[in-house]
């Protein structure tokens, strides 16, 4: 399958050169991922490599999210896929998987060793509270391009705080949010956007 | 433990993951509780420990939390095989366990995204297409503060854990305001917890 070309109309300031560049670059995003990989996802496809906008990410995110598998995996997928094809697909999969996968392992095999103790504890659990910080700082960074969201900004905002009450208060089924909230934030993108498509100033690849 | 794995277990394990594969929307460790009753409680191929640290474990380690099902792969491995001990027969049966465990839960939901994704950026003008990335924007945006929420609010004891909740809010301002590497942040987490400060 020939690799597509990106869309020029895009303001993308950079793409990745090569597959190879592709898995390097996944393979070392997926290394400094720990608790999850999100915040350094977003803070190397866009703040470092720029190989989104800010705008494009939380597009692609929400597919990525959407979709089974996941979603890092689904979004390095996508990207790879975008300018490289199925092998591009397959080299920024096999970057974000293959590394990590051997340190999982050797960790696992090691495992009996300090497990138990309870400064190996004791890390973990430090980390996994700067790891929380990570994901709910990537969150904040991005509200702050919904500024260009075709909605406007006061439906948006309304739309993430009914989320967020609904998630991590209420603890609601993750499907019934999507499709109940997500679905009426759909219906309301569809309306604004109008018949013949909607203003034509933001379309991402 | 030590079990006996049959060709048809070793298929039965695959075509189970594959069908969760698809049902693992937001991650596949939102099956995970399926997981536990088929691989420990119905077919008692993994103990209860090794189950649950196959998931600890790879939180812990750098990558995506995916890898928790290599790791319950290996130890179904290491178990047909007589352990870690038991010489190279026990270890490629492990690696063979992992194969199959990570192929059941990667293949099935890769096809299909990569297939779905490729039609959508083909199809990106459509207004039903530009409707879905636009109005999901904000519900994916509250997700991630959702899920920062709900780690920290799993400890939930003020006296003992405000420091913990205190480093979540300094890693939150850190990441939002600057730009600071987020290995010295996790590296900070690791250092105070390992002395015992939060």
């Amino acid at each position: 399958m020939p690799a597509e070309l990106p869309d020029p109309t895009d303001l993308v300031p950079n793409q990745p050169h090569s597959k190879t560049d592709l898995f390097v670059s996944f393979t070392l995003l997926a290394l400094q991922g720990f608790g999850g990989v999100l915040a350094v996802v977003q803070r190397e496809m866009v703040e470092k490599k720029r190989w989104m906008t800010r705008e494009q990410f939380i597009e692609e995110w929400a597919v990525a999210q959407i979709m089974p598998g996941p979603n890092v995996v689904n979004l390095s997928m996508m990207i790879g896929g975008r300018y490289f094809g199925l092998a591009g697909a397959m080299a920024a999969l096999a970057g974000i998987l293959t590394v990590p996968l051997v340190i999982v392992l050797v960790l696992a095999v090691l495992y009996g060793g300090v497990a138990d103790t309870a400064t190996a504890q004791g890390a973990l659990r430090g980390m996994g509270a700067v790891a929380a910080g990570l994901i709910t700082a990537t969150g904040l960074k991005l509200i702050s391009a919904l500024g260009k969201n075709v909605m406007g900004l006061p439906v948006c905002m309304a739309l993430v705080a009914l989320t967020f009450v609904a998630i991590a208060l209420l603890r609601w089924p993750l499907a019934w949010v999507l499709l109940g909230i997500g679905g009426a934030g759909c219906v309301w993108a569809w309306i604004k956007l109008g018949a013949d498509g909607g203003p034509r100033a933001k379309v991402s690849p | 433990m030590n079990i006996v794995m049959t060709q048809t277990d070793w298929f039965s394990l695959f075509t189970h993951f594959a069908a969760l594969s698809l049902l693992g929307i937001g991650g596949a460790i939102t099956t995970a509780p399926d997981m536990h009753r088929y691989l420990v409680s119905d077919q008692h191929w993994l103990s209860d420990p090794q189950f649950t640290s196959s998931i600890a474990l790879a939180q812990a380690a750098p990558g995506p939390n995916v890898l928790f099902v290599a790791l319950m792969g290996w130890n179904v491995g290491l178990n047909a095989g007589g352990g870690l001990g038991a010489g190279p027969t026990a270890w490629s049966l492990a690696l063979l366990g992992m194969v199959v465990a990570m192929t059941g839960i990667m293949l099935p939901s890769s096809i299909l995204t990569y297939t779905a994704t490729r039609w959508a950026h083909r199809n990106r003008e459509l207004r039903a297409v530009r409707a879905f990335k636009t109005g999901m924007a904000p519900i994916v945006i509250a997700l991630l503060v959702a899920t920062g929420w709900l780690l920290t609010s799993a400890k939930n004891d003020p006296v003992h854990d405000w420091p913990l909740w205190g480093l979540t809010a300094a890693a939150t301002l850190l990441v939002w305001r600057t730009k600071i590497h987020l290995l010295w942040l996790i590296g900070a987490g690791a250092v105070l917890g390992a002395l015992g400060l939060v």
